[in-house]
């Protein structure tokens, strides 16, 4: 069996805030194997974003134990071991499309750029965009651009933090397909937050339901879907079935409340 | 041509603000010690070419730029060593905002007295005029990129250099540009009135000072007007290096 590519074993954070401790995550245990597509789907405040942001040294643990590629988180990013996908785009205004997308190369000193960002915006289609500002585009166009930026240094491992959470549902249908496209060409391992079971659901091959007060892992879903399916996919009673027991488990997690 | 008719408004309305003047100026028989009519103060600026470029020599080309870009390189300079040395920031922001309220008809004779005669306690006092209001906005500025900039910044492990060169101080230039706007305007008022009180003997100062002394009013306000004149360049050359170097901000977008 292939090393894990994240660990994650009693992995615990706790924020202190002026009046009271907030448990951001309890008692974590997750493996990601590599060529996984996890998805971690829970209302918001479950420690979603958390977890990702300890994965990626953002931010960190307070107990427990983690380890990227067989690192410490930190020892992982200065190792570039991800590219990491955000809410926003995050692209800067005054770099064309082709320098946002070769910051992260500019930075890390790494060469034959332009084949490097050719490949990555054909690989989000993108050709022909290049000399375009960030702001000329539309925002699933700019959300694409910042997916080729992550992955311009052609990192094993893609985090994505609710990337197509501002889009409208047309939209991140289709980025979505693109998506699952891109994951099956380049056999990246991708960590995916969502608040979407359809979304969660459609990516994955393992889906992390997680539950707030205290953030926890609440139910581990191994999806065992083929890695080629399109949208049609959706209406299939496996799909379904899936998106039934998502969707219990977050009702579960959230019974005390309402 | 949206920009033509954006010109002609006030250009237009300048006309007729000269015309009511000089109409006025006619019409009441104003004594010229109090306002000398628009054509009064043009014939003399006419006259007085080689006086007027001489005193603009004197106080714009050595005293207003030279001090002017000192004073703003430092106040950058400082600037990006508080956003280094965060103890720097808490210490001196403070003390910035209190020395931008000195009063300057005090500080301008204390510097006469601190760096004698010649062209450097004028120079002086346009250094301390500028440095603090660029000190406050670029360290506003380099604070204006975003939580997820510094994020991504930090999952690509840029250092403090790369940060600073690839995001922060782009992100900082429209506050930049900010001060080296206010501070071309601080930087002629401070110059010409340090000279108020120096020791120099040319200069639109000192020029409008020894103006009125011998009730020459005509070349005071020749010399204001020169000064109006150079003022409105400065900051129109600002404005157009803004729009080349911000044209990804919002407000000029295109």
């Amino acid at each position: 069996m292939a090393a894990a590519v994240i660990e994650a074993k009693d992995l615990s954070l706790t924020f202190q805030t002026a009046d009271s401790p907030v448990y951001a995550l309890s008692k974590v245990n997750l493996t990601v194997e590599d060529g996984d597509f996890v998805s971690f789907i829970g209302p918001s405040g479950c420690g979603k974003t958390t977890l990702l942001r300890v994965i990626a040294d953002l931010e960190q643990a307070t107990s427990g134990s983690i380890t990227v590629n067989g690192l410490t988180p930190q020892q992982a990013r200065l190792a570039r071991a991800y590219g990491y996908v955000f809410q926003a785009p995050g692209l800067f205004p005054w770099r064309t499309v082709e320098k946002n997308v070769a910051l992260p190369l500019e930075i890390m000193g790494l060469g034959d750029a332009a084949e490097r960002v050719k490949r990555n915006l054909e690989l989000v289609n993108l050709a022909g965009f290049e000399k375009k500002f960030p702001w000329q585009l539309s925002g699933g166009m700019q959300q694409r651009v910042s997916i080729a930026r992550a992955l311009a240094f052609d990192p094993k491992l893609l985090l994505m933090d609710e990337p197509f959470g501002a889009l409208d549902e047309i939209v991140r249908d289709k980025l979505n397909q693109q998506l699952l496209d891109l994951w099956a060409r380049t056999r990246k391992t991708v960590v995916f937050v969502t608040h979407s079971i359809p979304e969660a659901v459609f990516l994955s091959t393992k889906i992390v339901v997680m539950s707030p007060r205290p953030g926890r892992i609440i139910d581990v879903i191994e999806t065992g879907l083929p890695r080629d399916r399109t949208l049609d996919f959706r209406e299939a009673p496996e799909f379904l079935k899936l998106a039934h027991r998502v969707r219990e488990g977050l009702k579960a997690g959230h019974s005390y409340e309402d | 041509m949206k920009g033509l008719r954006d010109l002609l408004a006030p250009a237009l309305l300048g006309v007729i603000m000269i015309v009511a003047w000089e109409v006025a100026c006619r019409a009441i028989p104003i004594p010229q010690v109090l306002l000398p009519a628009p054509s009064v103060i043009a014939a003399k600026i006419g006259g007085e070419v080689p006086l007027l470029a001489y005193d603009f020599f004197k106080t714009v080309l050595q005293a207003v730029i030279p001090g002017w870009i000192i004073g703003c390189s430092a106040g950058l300079a400082v600037a990006l060593l508080c956003d280094r040395f965060d103890f720097l920031r808490r210490g001196l922001l403070p003390l910035g905002n209190f020395f931008s309220v000195l009063p300057l008809v005090g500080v301008a004779p204390i510097m006469v007295m601190w760096f004698g005669t010649g062209v450097a306690p004028n120079i002086a006092v346009v250094v301390i005029m500028t440095f603090f209001p660029m000190l406050v906005n670029a360290i506003a500025g380099l604070q204006a990129s975003s939580h997820l900039e510094r994020d991504l910044m930090r999952s690509y492990n840029a250092s403090w250099a790369q940060a600073l060169t690839s995001l922060r101080l782009p992100a900082a230039m429209p506050f930049i540009f900010n001060a080296l706007k206010i501070n071309s305007t601080l930087a002629m008022i401070g110059a010409i009135v340090a000279e108020f009180f120096g020791t120099r003997i040319a200069g639109m100062g000192f020029r409008m000072q020894t103006g009125f002394g011998s009730m020459s009013l005509d070349l005071v306000w020749a010399e204001i007007a020169v000064a109006a004149l150079t003022g409105s360049i400065f900051y129109a050359l600002l404005v157009l290096a803004e729009r080349a170097v911000t044209f990804w901000h919002p407000s000029y977008r295109t």
